[in-house]
């Protein structure tokens, strides 16, 4: 077992930090590009583009780099880090994800290819008010239509919703969940975006008789490679995680050791320091978690359980570190002008986009009698 | 990046767990997996067995019997020597007292004690903690004067662990109550337990055991060439032998265990018309305490394939902290397994209540201690905001 990078994967990290320390590097800049349209910066993803970024786990063929979830794992958490708003895990690893492992040569082409360029956005529209974080679509229904289909009903808080330009969609029909393509500008499809809590945006989108083209060509039932999909996001995310939780412990220590009370720097004071000693043990069990569980979708083995796992540890800290990034900081946690709060609502979105830790706790208790130990090693 | 074990150290692993489990004797290893009491034979014999294989002292100098292996390696035969319930070879023999004589000591010294400390022919204590030097062990007060060829030792320790079965004591002792600083003019003696001047206490835990001793030094008289190394110098030597300390007290292995026989024996332990194992909060806290234990093995993992260079890994400092947190977590749960049975903890013979359910909660007290020694929980939360924060 072998945890560290080779020079390549160091290589992509510091251009990856290099481009978003200019972007973001001050949080002033990141509180302003969230404050207007689209809610990311369309030159940085762009520029993402250019350096490689957005096409990184596509095949070549499709006008990808060929590389794989350790290098997705190095972006993610550079994203994390300066709590960069582009979408990168929403749009390469879980939309992207989903047409690279299902679509036609021709759907491949045209979605990841334009992704990979950065004049297409993609997104998965899949989560619909009164479930969570299931494999299959409940409530949007396809109709063939022809020899297309048509998709009807309300996804509901859909990443990026309003601005994607196109939607890889869930939708139930003859008892299978199966996904469409749908671009942005279909006929019969309301999309209302929003800001949300963490200066990301979601939006209700709406399909009335939307004509959608089937994502592959087959018309199987996409419960698993959904499940998967998600177990890819769900570890990336674990990553963009990683990223925030380290900047909200380095600013928190930072903080503690400039700014005095009583005469004193915080620092001083023993009942803060082992607060923020016990984040540290926090982060860095998470990072193994996390790490261990990229390697096993790197050799593709139980993807499912190994994010689940890594989404149980990442939960933990996640809430943790960020309640405790903010209690250190004292009032000036709370406000808008500093940056450490927004680590804490980013760190709250991502425990809650694709399953939080009672979730992942309620799956693997599930299954705790089938095994005597957990062997990462097997 | 890499997930699974090189192919060499794969082999390694299954070599060492097949030696394990088929040539230490079983009744030793059903006594560690009852979290039974071993006595002071069955310790030595699983020691002296490990010894005859070259696997008692693996990260000794090769010249005295270590073997020459990774950081990785050294972990795998921690790890498969818990699973496998074999006593680890005597920490006092083996981590401390060995390598520090192995490193500092005189060669008249090296040839003499280290063959029998690796063989367990000699039982080394600590006397390092005194009642007022604890986890602030530099202000120690146990005083040895020189005398002719002879120190003369006087003064007291206490939490000697396993004192009563020791041959010999390794002994932190002031010398220079001058010196400025406290941790100047400590130096490091060995002698014999049964010294004239030795009187040892036991010590009764909560556990009803006798595990730690308080041991007492008037004028004990001990021969100028037993100081090890340098007079005055013992404080780096601590130093060096208490670092030792800390590597492996993880034991995620043994915490494993742990896990593994509460979830059988809650297949056994019949809660409403229903297996006690199918409680789903019984469940989700198992759940909850494997993943922290994958997420601490991890990280040991992490730690060992990344101090090849002799440095430690910053994150070793978490090894300790959370690794005692687990230990004393698996006890806890076994006692609330083992439930109502878990008060009658000195059942007499002919009693129904099962062994484990026995030992369940003095393990679970005795366990208390895991989060003291070897640099207390708080000692490691100061290093880790001091070394690694900067605070």
């Amino acid at each position: 077992m072998e945890f560290s990078y080779d020079d390549e994967q160091n290589g992509l990290r510091e251009a990856v930090r290099g481009l978003l320390e200019r972007a973001y590097g001050d949080s002033e800049q990141r509180r302003s590009v969230v404050a207007t349209e689209p809610g990311f910066d369309e030159k940085t993803w762009s520029r993402l583009a250019e350096m490689g970024v957005l096409g990184l786990p596509f095949a070549e063929a499709d006008g990808g780099m060929g590389a794989g979830p350790v290098e997705v794992s190095v972006v993610a958490e550079e994203i994390g880090r300066v709590l960069a708003p582009e979408p990168f895990v929403e749009a390469v690893v879980l939309a992207g994800g989903l047409v690279a492992d299902l679509g036609t040569d021709a759907q491949r082409t045209e979605v990841l290819g334009g992704l990979a360029e950065g004049v297409l956005v993609p997104t998965f529209a899949h989560a619909e008010i009164g479930t969570r974080w299931e494999p299959v679509a409940r409530s949007v229904t396809a109709t063939r239509d022809g020899d297309g289909w048509t998709l009807t009903g309300v996804k509901e808080p859909v990443p990026n919703g309003a601005r994607a330009d196109v939607l890889v969609v869930s939708a139930v029909t003859e008892g299978a969940t199966r996904l469409f393509l749908v671009p942005g500008d279909a006929a019969g499809l309301t999309r209302t975006g929003h800001r949300n809590h963490d200066g990301t945006r979601s939006a209700r989108v709406e399909f009335a008789d939307t004509p959608a083209q089937l994502l592959g060509e087959d018309t199987g039932d996409r419960t698993a490679t959904i499940e998967k999909a998600q177990a890819r996001a769900r570890v990336a995310y674990g990553h963009e995680a990683l990223g925030a939780m380290e900047t909200a412990l380095t600013t928190t220590a930072e903080y503690l050791k400039a700014r005095k009370q009583f005469g004193v720097p915080l620092s001083r004071f023993q009942a803060l320091t082992f607060r923020a000693a016990d984040m540290y043990v926090a982060l860095e069990l998470a990072r193994s978690t996390v790490m261990w569980a990229t390697l096993v979708v790197d050799a593709d083995g139980d993807v499912v359980a190994a994010a689940d796992r890594a989404r149980l540890q990442v939960s933990r800290a996640g809430r943790h570190i960020g309640k405790e990034a903010i209690q250190l900081h004292g009032g000036i946690g709370v406000t808008a002008e500093y940056s450490v709060g927004h680590y804490t609502s980013r760190l709250t979105a991502l425990d809650h986009l694709l399953g939080d830790g009672d979730w992942a706790l309620s799956r693997l208790a599930a299954s705790v009698d089938a095994h005597p130990t957990v062997d990462p090693l097997a | 990046m890499r997930l699974h074990l090189s192919p060499e150290d794969a082999a390694f692993r299954d070599q060492l767990r097949t030696f394990f489990t088929t040539s230490v004797p079983q009744s030793i290893r059903d006594a560690v997996a009852a979290h039974r009491e071993l006595t002071r034979e069955q310790f030595v014999e699983a020691q002296q067995v490990l010894n005859a294989a070259g696997l008692a002292v693996p990260h000794w100098p090769v010249e005295w019997g270590g073997r020459d292996w990774t950081p990785l390696q050294r972990h795998i035969w921690r790890e498969e020597m818990q699973l496998a319930g074999v006593p680890e070879p005597l920490a006092f023999n083996t981590s401390m007292i060995g390598p520090v004589i192995a490193t500092f000591g005189s060669q008249e010294q090296k040839e003499r004690f280290l063959p029998a400390t690796a063989n367990l022919d000699i039982w080394w204590c600590q006397g390092f903690s005194e009642p007022d030097a604890g986890s602030d062990l530099a202000s120690l007060r146990t005083t040895a004067v020189r005398d002719g060829d002879d120190w003369v030792v006087n003064g007291q320790k206490t939490w000697t662990t396993l004192g009563q079965h020791a041959d010999w004591i390794f002994c932190l002792v002031r010398t220079d109550p001058t010196a400025e600083k406290k941790q100047r003019g400590i130096s490091l003696l060995l002698f014999p337990m049964d010294t004239p001047g030795v009187t040892l206490r036991p010590i009764e835990l909560l556990d009803g055991g006798f595990e730690v001793n308080e041991v007492f030094f008037s004028d004990v008289r001990v021969p100028h060439e037993l100081l090890v190394g340098e007079e005055n110098r013992g404080w780096d030597y601590a130093k060096f032998l208490l670092g030792n300390e800390r590597v492996g007290i993880a034991r995620i292995g043994s915490t494993k265990r742990m896990l593994a026989e509460a979830k059988e024996h809650a297949r056994q332990i019949t809660v409403a018309g229903a297996p006690l194992a199918e409680d789903p909060y019984l469940r989700a806290r198992i759940a909850e305490l494997e993943n922290e234990l994958l997420a601490l093995e991890l990280t040991a993992l992490r730690v060992v394939a990344n101090s090849a260079d002799g440095k430690p890994h910053p994150a070793s400092s978490v090894l300790k902290l959370r690794g005692s947190e687990l230990q004393q977590a698996a006890t806890e749960l076994l006692v609330d397994v083992a439930g109502p049975l878990s008060v009658a903890s000195f059942a007499a013979d002919g009693s129904d209540v099962p062994e484990w359910a026995q030992v369940a909660t003095p393990s679970y007290l005795n366990y208390r201690k895991v989060s003291i020694y070897g640099g207390s929980n708080e000692v490691q939360r100061t290093i880790i905001a001091g070394s690694i924060l900067g605070l």
